[in-house]
């Protein structure tokens, strides 16, 4: 039982100590302000593409499956209230992370995980800089900047999805009353929890890629473990802490 | 003799009973001591998985020992964390094993890495950047006869080039300490004839304190017996009565333990069937029916 454990408390213990040591890092000098830069253009712009069409399709999707529903009670008025809290608390930010969990904590593993097999770390360190602070902490400052920008555009853009499907193709309600029904029911508790959840998210992607790519042995095999474990862990941490986050505030 | 002045004779690197542990497997490092002084080459062998990287990243500061104690300098480096560490390795050079060059960079800012990011060359606060440092690094890099590759990437390079972007990354800080990792590992003889031929170069022009890891007793052999000729641009054979000779001692590491420390005739006259694996001339031949032939010329 005790042996069993031991793996899970020590990760968990790899994962505090790491998180602790990269954001000390941030108010220590030397700041590495290019690596910063560098990773929130492949992080934040380079996943803008990806976002926007899986924000806009949610969008669609929801105001599809809404349509029917809501036509047997004759509330089709109320897709807008309905698409904009579904997309700001829960939809926007899940998905968003979930995607830039499989598209980033998967490539910083493999990255770091690389540079980890081929001595490179070693000699990062070697060479006089430490790499939590070179490699981790852009990265994490990066996740944590472009996360949650990145989970606003998804959910404008899935809004805007539903209302492309609600007011002109299938003519549930008007285009006044569904702007104002989605602008109306967001209040400070769903835009609060909106934005704390990919905050949270950013933090989890960013580490856990880091931890997994950082710990990787025995070779390119290795590499390929530690990618897949980057991903699926924080994918079940993402849907952990949204289930945490979402009780909190449900409460509120 | 190029850069052979009578330099005080400091205690580079002091290993006492160091031992390394990892839960309850068997050591990794048993109980090994020796002292490394400057102007010294150190030439450590052993068969796969004997400990000599273990070695090599101790004296780095890249893995913690068990137990025993680790000197720098003079300093007892034991006990220091990270931050100190950091000062202590910026007067070491270091090859590893397949170069570890940043692949992300150029050949150029691989080589200016030390320079630009080790606190020593900070200047009143203000970091160096990469055009302060280019003749330094243009100087280290037209050594390893690579000077016309400042632009490319390491991925550009083969094996052996790289290894020669190692040594010029290792030696562009001027350190105090240089440790080769199996800097002829896996390249061909006559490749690998022309790192050693760049390490006796080395020696002989900066007169470097270097522990050099190998399993090639050729790269031994070469180092131990010549020496680098600036004006023929070559290398000749020590006289057998040199005192140059006796800068070179050779160690061998055994599932972590430390078997043998010596110079080379002991070497070649130990009578130990490990240890002769890794002498020119074994004492009892290994194969007796295939008498080893090493190649003679090295230019």
């Amino acid at each position: 039982m005790l042996d069993w454990l031991k793996s899970p408390i020590l990760t968990f213990q790899e994962f505090v100590t790491l998180a602790g040591r990269a954001s000390l890092n941030v108010f220590r000098r030397p700041f590495y302000g290019q690596d910063l830069f560098l990773q929130m253009d492949t992080i934040g712009v380079g996943s803008l593409p990806i976002t926007v069409l899986i924000g806009f399709f949610s969008g669609v999707i929801m105001a599809l499956q809404m349509s029917r529903a809501l036509s047997q009670y004759g509330a089709t008025g109320q897709v807008g209230q309905i698409t904009a809290i579904t997309l700001v608390r829960e939809l926007g930010p899940v998905l968003t992370a979930l995607l830039i969990a499989g598209r980033n904590a998967s490539g910083i593993a493999s990255e770091l995980g690389s540079m980890k097999v081929t001595e490179q770390i070693d000699a990062m360190r070697a060479l006089g800089t430490d790499p939590v602070k070179k490699l981790v902490t852009p990265r994490l400052l990066a996740m944590c900047v472009t996360l949650p920008l990145l989970t606003i555009i998804a959910d404008f853009v899935g809004i805007v999805g539903a209302y492309i499907v609600a007011v002109p193709l299938l003519r549930l309600t008007t285009g006044s009353q569904y702007w104002n029904n989605a602008w109306r029911s967001l209040e400070y508790n769903d835009i609060a929890q909106g934005l704390l959840k990919p905050l949270l998210f950013a933090i989890i992607i960013a580490l856990v890629g880091c931890l997994y790519g950082m710990r990787t042995s025995g070779g390119t095999q290795g590499v390929g473990r530690a990618t897949t474990q980057a991903v699926v862990v924080a994918s079940v941490w993402i849907f952990i802490i949204t289930a945490l986050i979402t009780r909190i505030f449900v409460n509120l | 003799m190029a850069g052979h002045e009578a330099k005080e004779r400091n205690c580079i690197l002091k290993f006492e009973e160091v031992s390394l542990q990892f839960d309850q497997e068997a050591p990794v490092l048993d109980k090994v001591s020796f002292e490394i002084w400057s102007g010294e080459t150190r030439i450590i062998l052993g068969a796969a998985g004997a400990g000599k990287t273990v070695m090599m990243k101790i004296a780095l500061g890249l893995l913690n020992t068990t137990s025993g104690r680790v000197s720098v300098m003079g300093q007892d480096v034991t006990n220091f964390n990270e931050r100190q560490w950091y000062a202590v390795r910026s007067h070491i050079g270091v090859l590893f094993q397949e170069g570890g060059l940043f692949d992300s960079l150029t050949i150029e800012e691989n080589v200016a890495y030390p320079l630009l990011n080790q606190a020593r060359f900070m200047n009143d606060g203000q970091k160096p950047t990469l055009d302060t440092v280019r003749p330094n690094v243009q100087e280290a890099l037209n050594f390893v006869e690579l000077g016309s590759t400042l632009s490319k990437f390491p991925s550009e390079l083969s094996g052996g080039m790289r290894r020669r972007v190692g040594i010029a990354r290792g030696s562009v800080a001027d350190p105090d300490l240089f440790l080769y990792d199996s800097p002829t590992a896996g390249l061909d003889p006559i490749t690998a004839n022309t790192i050693i031929t760049l390490l006796i170069k080395d020696r002989e022009v900066r007169n470097t304190t270097a522990a050099i890891i190998t399993h090639r007793f050729q790269d031994g052999h070469l180092l131990a017996n010549f020496r680098y000729n600036p004006e023929k641009d070559r290398l000749e054979r020590l006289p057998a009565d040199s005192p140059l000779r006796e800068r070179t001692k050779f160690m061998v590491m055994k599932e972590g333990r430390l078997v043998f420390e010596g110079a080379e005739a002991e070497l070649d006259a130990s009578l130990d069937p490990y240890i002769s694996k890794f002498s020119m001339h074994p004492a009892k031949p290994v194969h007796p029916e295939k008498p080893m032939h090493p190649e003679k010329n090295v230019s």
